[in-house]
């Protein structure tokens, strides 16, 4: 089997393998690296590839196969979005200010996947500090999308995803704050999973805005996403944000019927601006499972259009407050030249952050001063409040929500760079989940009529990441073999 | 204009950064665009609603307060800029 033909096998296909001795981890790995030298000069993934730690990964998981102590991720070789915390390995959130920036521990989930035997690849590229919907505000480079490298793979977590979709990576993780797990996930044709708020440990995950960030799988199918899942969800006492509720064996819902069960579709996902073959996807999603035995039901959640405003308050208000720790005290970037303390710290963030990054902060700045504070950041969180209330209302009557991911295919890179609202619009249907907390899952559904993939999401109730699996689990087998990615 | 380049300026300066006069045109107007479509927001009553600031329904964690091994000082000094002795350095204060 050449090198592409392993690597397009899933998580679980290649733990057969690794369990039966077919192929070692040491092997896998090198494929995975080879791969990399090969397709990601052209797709730009991964800021860092740390070839000599993935390899001595390999080594000891190898050892724990043998000794028949292997776990599901035992040998898989995965890539990390550089907002997680490795220790050891150079952690930049795409921006200068961290460019040099060596984390002293782990982030909970990299520890997890860690004591599990997983090989850490390398660090893959986004969005600088996750602002953004198309990669480009990376302070590095830009993605490519795999599909078409005219392409923006999508944002935050585009490395995340095109190295998925290229096959530089056999799964990796994301960060989702308003939709970037998802949206690239769609863009590239691939399963992405924004958990429910809680049910991944943050800790470790740099903070863009705490209350909504979400740490997640980004693989090629559901079942893999729902085995990373398992891995590294549950509560951490470094989290105090995190859900003390049990986590089910989410493996155990990818093989169940969803025959009599309703799904709720959004009157206002499917409105005008909506791209039509995104449209078309939606629909044919739609009959597929109706004919399958799903209860299709329209359903409203009448405050949609309130969600990407309160959103474009409340993120960077958490972001202008988080963010004040950037200062070339303790870590990172520190500009040289300075007169006195306030001249350094001026100075410093000036010169390490980028321009998006700098908007948000000013965005947020704003909206929490005084003066400021009740017409915008008070007003985006009752909007908040309302949103969440739909969504409850809503699945009072319907135990998951279809909707589309993103209003479009994936656009042209520099297409949107010189309009940050037309950006941050880009967004408008993922991110409402955030602001509620829910759970949701991307899940690959067509290609465009110019070869785009484009995917729907699944949106579960309060802590239903289970309900995600088991409707996106099921859509997969529906729909049947997706086409393949062209890059070689 | 929902924001003045006056107020710019003075937002920039509470969030420690400072920007060329021509970036400040830009930034000025793409924040202005920016709360123009936010202000959609006043559309809607929210009269008697309570601000939600938190994604879940837990209030509180408690965990015992325990001393436990964490990062010993030279790791956690080792990110820093400058430093001394042990000790983070930054120009002279008082």
């Amino acid at each position: 089997m050449d090198d592409a033909g392993l690597l397009r096998l899933s998580c679980l296909e290649l733990r057969a393998l690794l369990d039966k001795g077919e192929i070692t981890s040491f092997e896998l790995t090198n494929a995975c690296l080879r791969r990399i030298e090969e397709v990601d000069k052209k797709v730009n993934a991964y800021i860092t590839v740390d070839r000599d730690g993935a390899l001595m990964g390999s080594k000891k998981a190898d050892e724990m196969i043998r000794k028949g102590e292997s776990r599901p991720f035992t040998g898989i070789p995965i890539g990390l979005k550089d907002v997680l915390c490795t220790k050891g390995l150079r952690t930049t959130c795409a921006s200068k200010i961290l460019k040099d920036f060596i984390p002293p521990y782990d982030a909970t989930v990299v520890e997890r996947l860690r004591a599990e035997g997983a090989v850490i690849l390398g660090k893959l590229n986004m969005d600088e500090f996750a602002m953004g919907s198309s990669t480009e505000n990376s302070a590095f480079f830009p993605t490519k999308n795999p599909w078409n490298l005219d392409c923006i793979p999508g944002g935050s977590s585009g490395g995340s995803a095109a190295s998925v979709a290229s096959l530089t990576s056999c799964a990796s993780l994301g960060s989702d704050t308003g939709g970037s797990i998802r949206q690239p996930a769609s863009h590239c044709g691939i399963v992405g999973m924004k958990p429910a708020y809680g049910r991944v440990s943050r800790f470790g995950l740099v903070a863009f805005a705490s209350s909504l960030d979400q740490i997640g799988p980004m693989t090629k199918t559901v079942k893999d996403c729902a085995l990373m899942l398992n891995s590294i969800a549950g509560s951490d006492i470094r989290d105090s944000t995190s859900h003390p509720s049990p986590c089910p064996d989410f493996l155990d819902y990818t093989d169940r019927d969803i025959k009599g069960m309703t799904i709720g579709v959004p009157l206002e996902y499917m409105s005008e601006g909506l791209h039509n073959d995104v449209k078309e996807a939606v629909e044919g999603a739609i009959s597929k499972l109706e004919d399958a035995g799903a209860v299709i039901k329209e359903i409203t959640l009448p405050h949609t259009e309130y969600a990407v405003s309160a959103y474009y308050i409340i993120a960077p208000s958490e972001a202008s407050s988080n963010l004040m720790r950037y200062d070339g005290v303790k870590y990172g970037f520190r500009a040289g030249d300075y007169d006195d303390l306030m001249d350094m710290y001026i100075k410093t963030r000036s010169m390490g952050f980028g321009q998006e990054v700098k908007r948000r902060i000013m965005l947020g700045t704003f909206s929490l001063a005084s003066g400021y504070y009740d017409a915008y950041y008070k007003k985006a969180s009752q909007v908040r409040g309302i949103i969440a209330e739909d969504f409850q209302k809503a699945f009072n009557e319907c135990d998951i929500i279809l909707a589309p991911v993103a209003p479009t295919p994936a656009f042209r890179l520099g297409e949107k760079t010189d309009d940050p609202l037309e950006m941050y619009l880009s967004d408008i249907f993922t991110i409402p989940v955030n602001l509620a907390g829910l759970p949701a899952i991307s899940v690959p559904c067509a290609l465009s009529s110019s070869g785009l993939p484009i995917g729907i999401q699944f949106i579960g109730p309060q802590m239903g990441d289970h309900l995600c699996i088991q409707f996106a689990s099921f859509y997969e087998r529906l729909r049947g073999n997706f086409g393949e990615c062209p890059i070689s | 204009m929902k924001i003045t380049k006056e107020e710019v300026s003075h937002i920039a300066s509470l969030s420690r950064l400072s920007f060329e006069p021509e970036e400040l045109d830009v930034i000025s107007l793409q924040l202005n665009d920016i709360l123009i479509y936010i202000e959609k927001l006043n559309g809607l009553d929210t009269s008697g609603v309570e601000p939600v600031t938190h994604a879940h329904d837990l209030v509180n964690a408690f965990r015992d307060d325990e001393v436990k091994e964490w990062l010993s000082n030279d790791e956690a000094m080792d990110n820093a800029p400058q430093s001394d002795n042990g000790q983070f350095k930054v120009p002279r204060i008082i």
